[in-house]
Parts: C-alpha cells; sequence; structure tokens
C-alpha cells in the first residue's frame, strides 16, 4: 500500500467545511439504535468545543428511507427536504448539518438535481407553499456530521484523555472504517476524501491515536441496502454481505470498527450475534465480538465520556475488550442503569457470542 | 533560409522530418525531451510481429542526416509571418518558416484517476508503459518475481465519458494481447485475465494474434469492466468484475494487475491551437480539414497535421500520415511559387 497515493487523492478531495453555526437535522432510526450518538455530538460540539449548533422539534424525516425503497416518488422527497430548509431559514441558519448519511446523500442528490434542472426546483417551491406557506433558502453549505467531526479531530484530539492504543503493549489500536454508502458514491466531490478511498472517518482513527485497516472488502455494503433487509425474503442477501465483509477483515485482527452511518453499526453489530448462531463463528479475541461504532461513540470515548452515558450498553457486542485494551474506566454494576440510575432489564445472553 | 518546423519528435515527427529532406526542403525537427522516438521509444516491442521497438526508431533516425535537430526545445511563441510562421524556441532560437507540421502526439491517461482501480496506491497495479519499460530490462518492484496470476483491464479511461474520453484508444486491445502473450511466455505457469467490453482486432494481423492468445496461450478473456481493485493480506490484488457473458460477478486474487491506459489528447495541443488560430476537435485533438480525404492538412494555410496528434493511431497508420503531412508541404510551397 502506497500512502502517498492516498494523501494525493485525499487532498484532490477536501471540502469546505465551514467551522461553525449548524443547523442540525437528525437521523430517523440512530435514536433507537444508538442513542448516545446525537446527544454526544451535540454535547461534544456545544457543550465542550463551543459551537453553534441549533435544531427544532420541527423538524422530520427528509424522506431517504421511502425514496429509497420506492414507495414515495422524488417530488415527494424533494418536498419534505424544502420543509426542513424552510425551518433552515427561519432559524437564521445558512448551514446544514445531517446527523443521517441517507439524508446527506438526499440533501445532496437534491441540491444537484436542482441545479440541473431549476424548474423543478421551482415546481417544489409551489408545492411547499400550497402545503404549508413556507418558504425557503437553498442551504450554503451541506455536510454530514462526521465531516464537521472531521474537522474538529484536532480539537478532540488535544482535548482527548485516552487515545486510540492499546495501553499494555502501546500499540495503535486497529480499527476497520466503515462508510455510508450515500456518503460520497453518488457524488465524490462531496465527501472527504472522495468515493474510493474517503478519509472523513480514517483521519478521525489517525489524529486520536489509532491504526487504520484496509482490506479487501472495505467498499463493500454492510449489509443494509435498503432493500436486503426491509424486504424480509432478502434478509439472507443482507447477512450474506456483512459475513463477506467480516470474513475479509477477520485476517488483521481489528480491534474495533467505526461508521458514520445509522444503518451500518447498527447491521455490523447485529449481524455478528446471528452469525455467531449460524456459523458457531466470532470475530473478535476469545468468542467476542469486534464491536461497532459510531464516530461520536468514539469520539465520547476518546474525551473520557463514561461508556454507559454513551449508550454502548445497546450493542450487542460487548464494548468490553476495547475499553479494557484503552484503559478506560468503567463500572460493570452500572451497564444497565437507565436515566436516574433506574435498572434496565438485563438482556438474556446469547449462546455463542460472548457479550461480557 | 525558409524552414519547416516540425513540432515533436516521435516516429510522426522523425519520419515527416526525413520526408520533408528527402522532398529537398529544409525541416527543422522540435523535440521537448533529450532524445527523439517519443512513446514508441519507450516501448519494447510492437504488435502484431512483435518487431523490437528500437529497431524502427534507429531506422528512423538513420534518415535524420542532414536534418537540424533541436532536442531539449519548446515551442515558445509561434507568431504569423505574411507566409509563413515566425516559430522562437525556448533555448532562444528564431526559426523563420513556411509551413508548420505538428506532429506533437498523444498523452496516455493519467491511470490514478480512475481510483478504483488503486494506481499508485496499491503495490502491484502498473499501467501498459511500465510493463513495457520492465520487457525492455528496466527494474520495476511491482513486478513479482514469479507471478502465478497477471490481469489485464482494457479501456482505463477510454470509452469512458466520466472519465472525459468518449473515444476508443484503438491500440489498447492488442497491445493487451500482445502484453498478455509475453507475459504467458516469460511465465508459462502463470494464468493470465484480460477484462474487456469489446474487443476491437481490426488491423492485419490482429485477429490471429487474438486467436493465438486463446487456443496456444490460453489466455482468459472476460467481457466485463472491472468495477473495484482492493490489496489483500498479503499483498496480492484483489480484482472484482461482472463477467457478462456468463452474467455472473467474479473475483480473482492476482499477482500483478495491468492498467491499458489510452490514449488522450496532448495537453499542448490547446497552446498551438491559440498560436495559430485552429480550433480543436471536440475530443481535443487537433481537428483536420476532411477526416477523410485531408486527414494532415487543417484548417490553417501552412499548417499540417502527422500522427496520433488527430487521434489514436497506430504505428503504420501514424508512419503513413507523416509521409502524407510531408508529401502536403511539398504540394503546398510548389502551389506558393
Amino acid at each position: 500500500m502506497i500512502y502517498q497515493g492516498k494523501q494525493k487523492i485525499w487532498s484532490d478531495y477536501q471540502k469546505e467545511i465551514p467551522d461553525n453555526h449548524w443547523f442540525y437535522v437528525r437521523s430517523c432510526i440512530r435514536q433507537s439504535f444508538f442513542p448516545g450518538s446525537e446527544k454526544y455530538f451535540l454535547k461534544i460540539c456545544r457543550d465542550m468545543l463551543g459551537r453553534d449548533i441549533y435544531e427544532t422539534e420541527h423538524h422530520t424525516t427528509c424522506g431517504g428511507i421511502a425514496y429509497h425503497c420506492d414507495t414515495i416518488p422524488q417530488e415527494t422527497a424533494m418536498t419534505i427536504v424544502a420543509r426542513q430548509f424552510a425551518l433552515m431559514t427561519e432559524a437564521g441558519y445558512e448551514n446544514l448539518v445531517t446527523s443521517c448519511i441517507t439524508s446527506f446523500g438526499n440533501y445532496t442528490e437534491i441540491l444537484e438535481t436542482w441545479r440541473e434542472f431549476p424548474e423543478l426546483e421551482a415546481r417544489i417551491r409551489e408545492n411547499l407553499w400550497k402545503a404549508c406557506k413556507r418558504e425557503f433558502k437553498t442551504p450554503k453549505y451541506v455536510a454530514h456530521a462526521s465531516d464537521l467531526v472531521y474537522k474538529l479531530r484536532n480539537e478532540i484530539a488535544a482535548r482527548a484523555k485516552y487515545r486510540l492504543v492499546n495501553k499494555e503493549t502501546g500499540e495503535p489500536l486497529r480499527i476497520v472504517e466503515h462508510i455510508g454508502c450515500h456518503y460520497s458514491k453518488m457524488f465524490p466531490h462531496k465527501g472527504v476524501g472522495g468515493a474510493e478511498y474517503p478519509c472523513v472517518l480514517s483521519g478521525m482513527v489517525d489524529a486520536w491515536g489509532g491504526e487504520v485497516i484496509d482490506y479487501p472488502e472495505r467498499r463493500h455494503c454492510c449489509g443494509f441496502g435498503f432493500r436486503q433487509y426491509l424486504v424480509k425474503a432478502n434478509r439472507g442477501y443482507s447477512v450474506s454481505n456483512t459475513h463477506k465483509k467480516f470474513e475479509s477483515m477477520e485476517p488483521y485482527h481489528p480491534d474495533a470498527i467505526i461508521t458514520n452511518c445509522p444503518g451500518c453499526p447498527f447491521f455490523l453489530d447485529r449481524w455478528q450475534y446471528v452469525i455467531a448462531e449460524m456459523e458457531g463463528k466470532t470475530y473478535g479475541k476469545d468468542g467476542h465480538g469486534i464491536p461497532a461504532l459510531t464516530y461520536e461513540e468514539l469520539a465520547g470515548l476518546v474525551l473520557g465520556v463514561d461508556p454507559w452515558d454513551l449508550g454502548l450498553q445497546i450493542h450487542q457486542v460487548g464494548p468490553e475488550p476495547l475499553l479494557d485494551k484503552i484503559g478506560i474506566a468503567y463500572d460493570p454494576a452500572h451497564k444497565y442503569d437507565g436515566l436516574d440510575e433506574k435498572a434496565l432489564k438485563k438482556p438474556g445472553l446469547p449462546n455463542v457470542l460472548k457479550c461480557c | 533560409m525558409d524552414y519547416i518546423a516540425v513540432v515533436g519528435g516521435g516516429i510522426a515527427g522523425m519520419e515527416a522530418a526525413a520526408q520533408l529532406k528527402a522532398l529537398g526542403l529544409e525541416p527543422v525537427l522540435i523535440e521537448r525531451s533529450e532524445a527523439l522516438g517519443g512513446h514508441v521509444a519507450s516501448w519494447h516491442c510492437l504488435f502484431p510481429d512483435l518487431t523490437p521497438a528500437d529497431k524502427l526508431i534507429k531506422d528512423l533516425e538513420s534518415r535524420l542526416e542532414g536534418v537540424d535537430i533541436q532536442l531539449g526545445a519548446e515551442v515558445s511563441t509561434l507568431n504569423p509571418l505574411r507566409k509563413g510562421y515566425s516559430v522562437v524556441l525556448s533555448n532562444g532560437k528564431v526559426y523563420p518558416c513556411r509551413a508548420i507540421v505538428l506532429a506533437t502526439g498523444f498523452t496516455l491517461f493519467p491511470a490514478q484517476r480512475k481510483e478504483e482501480y488503486g494506481y499508485g496506491i496499491y503495490d502491484h497495479v502498473i499501467t501498459n508503459r511500465d510493463l513495457e519499460g520492465w520487457f525492455g530490462g528496466n527494474g520495476d518492484s511491482r513486478v513479482p518475481e514469479s507471478p502465478k496470476a497477471v490481469g489485464f483491464v482494457h479501456c482505463v479511461g477510454s470509452r469512458d465519458i466520466k472519465a472525459g474520453n468518449a473515444q476508443c484508444s484503438k491500440v489498447c486491445c492488442i497491445t493487451a494481447i500482445k502484453q498478455a502473450i509475453e507475459m504467458k511466455e516469460r511465465f508459462p505457469g502463470a494464468e493470465i485475465y484480460c477484462f474487456y467490453m469489446d474487443l476491437r482486432l481490426f488491423g492485419k494481423k490482429y485477429e490471429d494474434f487474438y486467436i493465438r492468445a486463446q487456443r496456444d496461450c490460453g489466455i482468459h478473456f472476460i467481457r466485463g469492466r472491472v468495477s473495484e481493485v482492493a490489496e489483500t493480506i498479503d499483498g496480492r490484488v484483489q480484482v472484482k468484475a461482472e463477467d457478462t457473458l456468463s452474467g455472473k460477478p467474479i473475483k480473482v486474487r492476482l499477482d500483478l494487475l495491468v492498467l491499458m491506459a489510452g490514449i488522450v489528447c496532448n495537453p499542448d495541443s490547446e497552446q498551438f491551437s491559440k498560436a495559430v488560430s485552429m480550433p480543436l476537435d471536440d475530443d481535443g485533438f487537433f481537428r483536420s480539414r476532411n477526416n477523410i480525404g485531408d486527414i494532415t492538412r487543417s484548417d490553417r494555410p501552412g499548417v499540417f497535421l502527422a500522427g496520433a496528434c488527430t487521434g489514436a493511431k497506430t504505428v503504420p497508420e501514424t508512419l503513413a500520415e507523416a509521409r502524407s503531412a510531408a508529401l502536403n508541404v511539398y504540394q503546398y510551397l510548389k502551389g506558393q511559387k
């Protein structure tokens, strides 16, 4: 692998990411899957790093899932997105940051479509006015939240309590990065590092002391693929894609996976349980899995946030081996404590996959 | 003395200059590098007879006796005169020229722009030109000592609108077959794969070469474009493609992957087109007056075109055009008297 070759490509795909003043739109599903991630994106950016990130309870889905599942036409998705833009305009913001990769792809695709076909934008403006008497300005910048964390990665590194280093050996942790398909595969110039060798996540891993693994199926889908999973009969495709990725990354002995899409960490996490049950195989050490984290969770960990506040107990694959390698303090007794230390029910443990 | 400027010291420029000299004219051959021969000089041998490329270059050089050759010189300015052009070179020399033969050739598509193939990123991905250099004895650590599997990707940056080049590069199919046969002959135990979208084997003996590759060498021809290339843990190259004839996705692991970088216009074309107010064609190459009967004449009086500066050409086509351009110059000057 010629690292300088990648650096050359990265230098060709650097996008402008404003430093401050963002209108934030959440994901439909991340709060169920990884409830600490969006919360800690806001906490890190606002409280720790002093950035102005605004959100409103009036925003809705962007329509991306329905659009990609062919259940709504694109014009409907466009009108939904136009309403988000109207909320942003009303709040006095020009920069839009999305939590979800599919939303990011959806917003980007719509703006590019309007750029090519201005008459379509005019029609959507009319639709929005008829539907809810709102008007909007298109955003000056659209970023994915991982773009913003990438931009802030060195500030995070400067405040980090931990580094992505094995405390016993002093070696960098080996991290697999997995980029959501809708991040830059549609519009390579809209993603940091382009489509083939994106550096939005690898840049974070580098800054926080880890080592990025480039393995043969790095670009392969996580297994979500919308209709692969959402159509029940297709779920075999979903798990077989995930299986292919794990088989490919296994020889590199990764310590963790970092992702920037709502679906990817879910499927890379949960399917490890299914593969373990079906094949009797696990990919971590001593029967454990490989923890699949969101970039906000990883940022939270290096900043010293309590793993249970980050919501790591919601993961199928137990994060404890990773926490032990880094040397992060945690209290196993509080793993399943909810808000105000109210005890949540402990989940049943799987037969094969060791979950601590 | 009135000169004929021949811009470009590749095989087209060399042949044109030799012919002009033979016709009693005074060519000045201008080449920006320090040696003549252009792209062909970096090639090891030529299809379909595996003729050594250096033999051709030597033959052409031997016919340049008496020709004013300016090596390491570029055309700085080109000023129209009442009859001809004043050609100012980067070495300070100025030549009053009655006519100009543009033989500026082509450039190879920069293979790193097809990012998914990993040229410049993965250790064992090279281009057709790199492989010719290796055939010619230049050491290349990217070529393993005894490869067990080698792949060739056709049409890298050719017939690819997204890559900015919609045109066929014409010579890559037969070059890939030639190089595949040469690799098989050097490494008889190796499996050789050619990933192609169409095989365009139009020239004399090309089809024979293709049949030889299949029948005698057992080279696997897979109709399908490569979708992505990755590196395995042992440093090999993993290639994913679709075999469109069987309708199946395929994945192979190779020790070496060769990208058949296509032919694209020389970036200098724009500079010359501005200097002599001569529009370029849609593909960025120089535009001939007529693509059937007047391929070596431009729309500008006294400006002639030879070889691959008007589009992808084989070596025999290039040489034939160079002779034609020289004859056109001769007739043009005769008509002026």
